[in-house]
């Protein structure tokens, strides 16, 4: 039989049924007042050995200073991070704050600290397949501390091992019900939340004292298996980008120089109707004067104009007067070497500037015969 | 005095030894059980200190927390006969330490081994009447029940209490995966050629839009364009007809003039006459009496 199963009263360091730490001062009196009574006690009571003297009070003397000396081992110190677990005789007894802290020492009282506000990590990265059966590559950070120092230290050996392949468990579960799209895009925030709440809710089940702070889904990639295709795809995004860009790179070119030459070819219909219209008021303010002075001397006018015409044709020309009256007659006429006559006259004319070359001769035409070809030629011409 | 510090001192630590032998301690942690000469007395210590007789009374102590136990890559055939590598693991912990020695010898492999044979019995037979889809986004909590309940008639043989079974990690096996990688790249390929398209697609669309455009722009420019100079040839025209018309065969006359200068007349003319027209009238007359 234990002490324990007889009741807490008669347990011999619970005594006075205090439940707390016991106050210092209070057991080292109640120490001294023992260790007196029993080897002052026995010296008088037991009468064996003659008077109590020098000895008796010396062997006291050294037991006491153990006994100080043991009580001060049960000092510790908890740190404002930390928790301390007191187990007396294995039991659990007792949570102990920061601060300066005494416990029964050893045997009777163990003490255990647990750190429950640093936050712990670790990570995981792995292949696994989603819920379309594809591969998704994932790279998972886990973070926790420890919110409960008794259930942490009593419930589950390996609390960390079992996290981690809680951990495991769960985020496969989570990313075996999504899509990869899901996990890959949109997804990766709530798998995260979903992972942890997995994580938390299993842990809770084991009572393992842990509290799972965050998940972070760092990574979530194709596997390097389908990386080339991957890539591939992704620059096909950009090809399509580009092409879009290219094609309106090419609108903005072609659409401005249209509007351009649509501007360009009413300005210069314009222009040509101004054109034509001046003209012809030109030649008919020429052909109103003239016709003013013809109509008052006809004959002359006329006559004038006709010769002066004709002048003006045969002093440029190449003449041939054939008095035809000879009929039945062939006429050899060399015309071929009567215009290469002319010709090298011509060129002799301005050999002097442009040897080597044939000089053509000057183009006489006035402007009437430049306008009458301008006008066809834009007549004609369309873009 | 010396005889009496002795005799105290041979006391305190006989009684030391003593004590030390008839007490043991029972962790938080612990299951403990007692034996007299190898049967067990007890068995559901709480913990704290307890009473033994020495030489009589020994104890054992098992562990009173959950253990994990992580089995390692198994491998199990879905109902299309895909190969799965899967792991998972028991998280058990004793709760009848005396069923439990008695079972297992306290060899916690041995609980450990029938737990697995049960359990992978029951995996095999679940995932065999599944496909991989259905394995893999499977309600897991359901599965591990259906492990509990499988475990449970073991467990209570063996005196403990199977907390969780979790599969862990489900993988095609290796040549399935390279199928899925295949999968997955033409996948990639039919996305990279479906962007491709859809760029060609929005390239032509755009590039026609910006031809159509421009010969919109250009024909109707065109269509205004001739307008105008119809609008011009026509009020030149009226302008002629209006002058013209005042005396028309002076018109004829002059007009024929004007062509002659510009047609005839050049260098390289060569004009043969006969001298009987107008222009050579007084060639072989005085008096230009035409015959």
């Amino acid at each position: 039989m234990g002490w324990n199963d007889s009741g807490d009263q008669q347990n011999p360091w619970k005594q006075g049924g205090e439940k707390g730490p016991p106050d210092l001062d209070a057991v080292v009196k109640d120490l001294q007042r023992k260790l007196t009574g029993l080897f002052g006690g026995g010296g008088t009571g037991g009468g064996r050995g003659g008077p109590t003297g020098l000895g008796g009070s010396f062997v006291a003397a050294v037991l006491v200073g153990l006994l100080a000396v043991w009580a001060l081992l049960g000092f510790y110190k908890i740190d404002d991070a930390e928790r301390g677990v007191v187990l007396r005789f294995g039991e659990f007894n007792r949570v102990s704050m920061p601060g300066l802290r005494w416990r029964v020492p050893w045997p009777v009282e163990a003490l255990e600290k647990v750190n429950v506000t640093k936050r712990e990590e670790f990570s995981y990265n792995t292949r696994m397949l989603t819920g379309d059966e594809n591969i998704v590559a994932i790279d998972l950070i886990v973070q926790y501390y420890r919110s409960d120092p008794e259930a942490y230290l009593f419930n589950v050996r390996d609390p960390q091992d079992t996290l981690r392949d809680v951990t495991q468990s769960a985020i496969r579960e989570t990313v075996g019900k999504s899509d990869l799209d899901f996990v890959l895009t949109t997804g990766r925030a709530e798998i995260a939340e979903r992972t942890r709440e997995l994580i938390q809710s299993t842990m809770d089940t084991y009572q393992s004292g842990l509290t799972i702070f965050q998940v972070n889904l760092q990574k979530a990639n194709f596997p390097s298996q389908v990386e080339a295709s991957v890539q591939d795809a992704v620059k096909a995004r950009e090809d399509r980008d580009r092409l879009s860009l290219e094609a309106q790179a090419y609108a903005n070119d072609i659409l401005p120089r249209a509007r351009g030459t649509a501007v360009r070819m009413i300005q210069e219909a314009e222009a040509y109707r101004e054109q034509v219209v001046a003209d012809a008021q030109g030649d008919v303010n020429r052909f109103e004067k003239i016709l003013a002075e013809y109509e008052k001397a006809p004959q002359v006018t006329r006559q004038r104009l006709y010769l002066e015409t004709l002048e003006a044709v045969m002093a440029n020309s190449t003449k041939v007067v054939l008095d035809s009256k000879g009929e039945g007659n062939l006429i050899y006429l060399p015309l071929d070497r009567l215009m290469e006559g002319r010709r090298n006259d011509g060129g002799a004319a301005s050999r002097s500037d442009m040897s080597g070359s044939r000089a053509l001769p000057q183009d006489t035409s006035d402007r009437g015969a430049n306008r009458l070809s301008l006008r066809s030629r834009e007549r004609g011409d369309r873009p | 005095m010396t005889a009496r510090a002795n005799l105290l001192l041979i006391v305190v630590v006989v009684l030391g030894v003593v004590v030390n032998m008839s007490v043991f301690t029972v962790d938080e942690r612990e299951w403990a059980i007692k034996f007299r000469f190898g049967e067990i007395i007890k068995s559901d210590f709480a913990p704290g200190l307890h009473l033994k007789w020495p030489l009589v009374n020994n104890v054992v102590k098992y562990p009173d927390r959950i253990l994990n136990y992580d089995n390692p890559n198994e491998r199990f055939l879905t109902d299309e006969k895909k190969n799965l590598d899967v792991d998972y693991f028991v998280a058990w912990r004793i709760r009848e330490p005396g069923q439990y020695y008695r079972a297992t010898g306290g060899d916690q492999r041995v609980a450990q081994d029938r737990l697995t044979a049960i359990i992978k019995d029951g995996i095999k037979a679940e995932f065999s009447s599944r496909s991989v889809k259905e394995v893999v986004s499977a309600e897991r909590y359901e599965l591990m029940e259906q492990m509990l309940a499988r475990a449970s008639s073991v467990a209570s043989e063996l005196g403990i209490e199977v907390v969780d079974v979790r599969v862990k990690r489900i993988d095609l096996a290796d040549e399935v995966s390279d199928s899925v990688f295949n999968r997955m790249r033409q996948e990639r390929g039919r996305v990279a050629s479906q962007l491709r398209a859809e760029g060609a697609e929005q390239s032509e669309k755009i590039r026609s839009e910006a031809d159509r455009q421009r010969t919109v722009i250009l024909a109707q420019a065109y269509r205004e364009a001739e307008s105008v100079r119809g609008t011009g040839d026509g009020l030149a025209a009226e302008i002629y007809a209006e002058a013209y018309a005042k005396n028309p065969e002076f018109y004829a006359f002059y007009r024929s003039m004007q062509a002659y200068r510009q047609s005839l007349g050049r260098d390289q003319d060569v004009l043969v006459l006969t001298p009987d027209s107008d222009f050579f009238r007084f060639l072989q007359q005085q008096f230009g009496e035409l015959e």
